[in-house]
């Protein structure tokens, strides 16, 4: 791994049914999550994934380039933008890519991009993963 | 009403020892697609942990924060070693910054994660965006 390296793009579909079961696993079940009703009481345009299920994406990725779990250091994000999942089969895509900004021997910095739709949902994602 | 000045700088208990199963890892790898092969939990697993310890902040009657008015801003993880199971986990959150813009309580909030022997595993750093009703 090298800086500058630029990490095979990664797109995850993402339905109704994947934010009941992250919430079951989770803990989270705040009803923005899995209810329409709820989600546009408090302004959004309808259910949206939780910030953490778009940074679990984020972190498979990671594991998809690092070849396996365990090897994440460090890892964060700001939440800027909700991914709204529509109430279908196919859902909505979200897509995860990386670039390698530099290698020491605390690991490889990498400078994530996630999108839904062409938009940033998540702000200055980046990672750190074990050499 | 803003939440207390006094926040700052507090440090809550710790949260109720959480054993993590074989099962609660496959079942959070499932969900979100990660691979679970018995070793490593996937790197975001520890939110369940930290979660708890936010829970219990916001519902912390001394704290002032209305549960349905906060807002998960940001997340961040750094880590001593990945969480297996049979770890048994605690969180102990302390409330390292608290700002006030625009009416809204921004709350820095640090939950350190340690195994039964007090070992660190990971810290989880989340900023609660908690605001007013009618804002």
């Amino acid at each position: 791994v090298n800086a500058g390296d630029v990490l095979p793009e990664q797109t995850y579909a993402v339905t109704r049914a994947d934010l009941v079961r992250y919430a079951g696993a989770s803990g989270d079940f705040n009803p923005i999550h899995w209810s329409d009703r709820v989600a546009t009481s408090v302004g959004l345009p309808g259910v949206i994934a939780h910030g953490m299920y778009t940074l679990a994406l984020t972190a498979r990725a990671l594991d998809t380039w690092a070849g396996g779990p365990g090897r994440v250091v460090e890892l964060g994000c700001k939440f800027t933008k909700p991914v709204v999942v529509p109430d279908d089969d196919t859902g909505v895509d979200v897509v995860v890519r990386g670039t390698v900004k530099d290698v020491t021997d605390a690991g490889a910095s990498v400078s994530l991009e996630v999108t839904c739709g062409g938009e940033k949902v998540l702000g200055m994602p980046r990672a750190v993963l074990r050499a | 009403m803003p939440v207390d000045a006094s926040l700052a700088g507090r440090t809550f208990p710790p949260t109720t020892p959480y054993t993590v199963s074989h099962e609660k890892l496959l079942e959070f790898a499932r969900a979100t697609g990660s691979t679970y092969d018995g070793g490593p939990a996937p790197a975001t697993f520890p939110i369940v942990v930290a979660f708890q310890a936010m829970t219990d902040l916001m519902q912390d009657p001394t704290v002032g924060i209305s549960l349905h008015h906060v807002v998960h801003g940001d997340q961040r993880f750094t880590y001593t070693r990945p969480v297996v199971a049979g770890d048994e986990l605690t969180a102990t959150l302390t409330v390292d910054s608290l700002r006030q813009i625009g009416g809204a309580d921004i709350i820095g909030t640090r939950s350190e994660i340690a195994d039964a022997a007090g070992k660190p595993v990971c810290t989880a750093f989340a900023t609660l965006v908690h605001k007013e009703a009618d804002q």
